[in-house]
């Protein structure tokens, strides 16, 4: 079996998730393909670099003319979930960039919460040199969990920010600070030193990082295990959960599928 | 008096923090300074009229604030403000970074120029007045404050019933709001779909180069040519399919948005509230329909009283649109730039209120008004009013009505 799969992988054959079925169960694929999305929401204000973090992601390159997001764009990343040990296996991570600010107006954010619904992971961007940006993070991050219809959402009241409502959170949150070349070097610890308070309200880890700057991410730096650490959480909360929900058995049949036959 | 501009000054702070800058961080301390004291002047000229008609305080210190809040104000408007709007602009354009005192001051002389230039087409002065005096800056302020003025007036006039009355409100469900946003979402998941491709392909196409990279001789290199071009033609296609359902997306998403706000006002406009707005829509629109058509006011003591409603309104008003104005078209870099323009026009715009309302007030009160303002041609400014009221009030309304009709249709097209 796993020599098998060592050749499967080394031919560089590998099929997008939604093709694993043969033909004959093409509607079946169809329907399957929207239940195996893993979806990351990028949430932020605007002008912090959202879409220029997505490219980066997603692209491996720097955005060369980012303008602003109109709505919501989304972007696709591939991820080896488990990467370098025997239960590797391809993901696609869809990465839905919301525009906007908190301050917007009520018609906006009603339309926007279109995008919240079924998230699996988010993404608290905010800008290292606007301590604003910072702070509208909390009210971004209950936005968007307001809105969340999975069956474990957590309830919140009134907007006003609760520690314990985090702890029993669900949902994996990753804390990026962006322009991160752009503090003088002076400031640098003190404005670290905000940032962790920050990822220890949200109980989130945190990247800093510069988006026009590709070796942040680079194979190997802290950042990149941590990127990959938050995504492998996202894909185990999702796929590899205790939820006792009908699709649990689905699932497990489906895992059991790969595991033997090792497609990825 | 000064206890007041001090309280008129706080309030502008208040203003800016609270409501204009709840999003962003204010870095540049300057700004704010500069927009509170426009702010704080221009309620004390309003404050001098009513002190004005009302007879408080004595003549003498009344002409002597009436100057100094003058002096200022010009100095405010002509020097700081368009100084620290054209360093702002200059600061964030990333070229001219380098020297940004020495371009701010080429951008100021423009503006001077053109200021200056402003003057030659108007017959606002006799020639008998010097060069830099009062009446020269004055003047040139009072054009452009008066127009803006006009064109604002114009389109309030038409857009506040418009928006308050609920015969122009379309009908929308909130069965509509859900076929739009489910149609959103469905573009949402085909684009993800095809990027998942386009990323699964690249993939494929880099691995493969790869292994190409090892395999050496002729057919090698033949075959590493024609596999890659085909996956990036493919890609290529994949790409522009990308590209249209994105801006797909986009125009769904400002067309749930539209919908989205029509219904809330529609929910407001049956609220008690919304019922009070809209009864004051038909009074306005009563009002502003007989403004156009009869220029003249009929009695002087409820011209008086009109006076004082218009400055309240006005000022809150203007208040109001300039704020939804700025979270409409600012960000984190644009801010200060915007501010800066906004204490601008609102700076002209009280200044030139100032003097039209010398038309509104009563005989016995202009005196002081012209006497302060010098020997300006005022006839001219109120026909200029007008004619500027006239022709945006109308072509607001052709607007309107070209908006009105469009929408019905694009709706039935869904």
């Amino acid at each position: 079996m796993c020599a098998v799969a060592m050749h499967a992988r080394t031919e560089g054959n590998k099929f997008p998730r939604g093709d694993i079925f043969p033909q004959n169960t093409q509607t079946l694929t169809s329907n399957m393909a929207s239940l195996d999305r893993v979806k990351v929401l990028v949430l932020g204000d605007s002008g912090v670099g959202k879409s220029s973090l997505v490219h980066l992601l997603c692209q491996n390159q720097v955005l060369g003319n980012p303008s602003w997001t109109v709505g919501c764009s989304v972007d696709v990343r591939i991820h080896d979930y488990k990467e370098g040990t025997p239960e590797e296996k391809t993901f696609y991570i869809e990465l839905w960039d919301v525009g906007g600010s908190v301050g917007s107006a009520s018609s906006l954010k009603s339309t926007r919460a279109v995008f919240y619904n079924s998230v699996n992971g988010i993404i608290l961007v905010h800008d290292l040199t606007n301590k604003k940006s910072s702070q509208n993070l909390y009210r971004w991050s209950l936005e968007a969990l307001n809105r969340d219809s999975s069956p474990t959402g957590v309830i919140v009241s009134n907007g006003d920010y609760d520690r314990e409502q985090f702890a029993e959170n669900p949902v994996p949150l990753l804390l990026i600070g962006t322009k991160f070349d752009q503090i003088p070097e002076s400031k640098r610890s003190e404005v670290l030193t905000r940032t962790a308070f920050l990822s220890e309200d949200f109980l989130a880890e945190e990247i800093n990082l510069d988006c026009t700057n590709p070796r942040y991410l680079a194979a190997g730096t802290s950042n990149a295990v941590k990127l990959s650490r938050f995504f492998d959480k996202v894909i185990e909360k999702r796929y590899f959960t205790r939820d006792p929900s009908p699709m649990a058995a689905f699932t497990d049949r489906k895992r059991f599928n790969f595991k033997s036959l090792h497609y990825d | 008096m000064f206890t007041s501009q001090v309280l008129f000054f706080g309030f502008g702070w208040l203003f800016f923090m609270r409501q204009l800058f709840k999003d962003y961080e204010v870095r540049q301390y300057v700004v704010q300074v500069v927009f509170s004291v426009t702010f704080a002047f221009s309620c004390t000229m309003f404050e001098l009229i009513i002190f004005e008609i009302l007879g408080a305080l004595s003549s003498s210190s009344r002409y002597f604030h009436w100057k100094l809040n003058l002096y200022v104000i010009l100095l405010v408007l002509i020097f700081v403000v368009p100084f620290y709007i054209g360093y702002f602009v200059v600061s964030n354009i990333r070229l001219l970074q380098r020297q940004r005192l020495l371009f701010a001051c080429m951008v100021w002389f423009t503006f001077m120029y053109f200021f200056w230039k402003l003057g030659d087409p108007f017959p606002i002065l006799s020639p008998k007045h010097g060069i830099l005096s009062i009446e020269q800056l004055i003047s040139r302020v009072g054009v452009i404050g008066v127009t803006l003025m006009a064109l604002l007036s114009g389109f309030g006039a038409v857009n506040c019933p418009y928006t308050y009355m609920s015969y122009f409100l379309r009908n929308v469900t909130d069965g509509d709001i859900l076929a739009l946003e489910r149609r959103l979402l469905q573009t949402m998941d085909m684009i993800v779909s095809k990027k998942k491709r386009i990323a699964m392909t690249r993939r494929q196409m880099y691995q493969r180069g790869e292994d190409q990279n090892k395999q050496t001789g002729f057919w090698g290199m033949i075959k590493s040519v024609t596999s890659t071009q085909s996956g990036s033609e493919n890609l290529s296609l994949i790409q522009q399919e990308v590209d249209a359902l994105e801006e797909l997306s986009r125009q769904l998403f400002l067309e749930t948005v539209d919908l989205q706000s029509t219904k809330e006002r529609i929910e407001y406009s049956k609220t008690f509230q919304g019922k009070y707005f809209n009864f004051l829509g038909y009074f306005f629109s009563i009002y502003c329909v007989w403004k156009i058509f009869m220029v003249k006011f009929w009695s002087q003591h409820i011209s008086f009283i009109l006076v004082g409603i218009i400055i309240v309104t006005s000022i809150r008003g203007l208040l109001i649109t300039l704020t939804k104005f700025f979270y409409a078209i600012s960000s984190s870099k644009s801010s200060n730039v915007i501010v800066l323009v906004l204490a601008q026009i609102m700076g002209m715009y009280f200044v030139s209120s100032v003097l039209l309302m010398r038309m509104s007030m009563p005989l016995e009160y202009r005196s002081i008004v012209t006497e302060v303002l010098g020997e300006l041609q005022f006839n001219f400014y109120h026909r200029w009013f007008d004619v500027i009221f006239l022709v945006s009030a109308l072509s607001s309304i052709l607007f309107l009505y070209l908006a009105h009709k469009q929408a019905p249709e694009k709706h039935m097209a869904l």
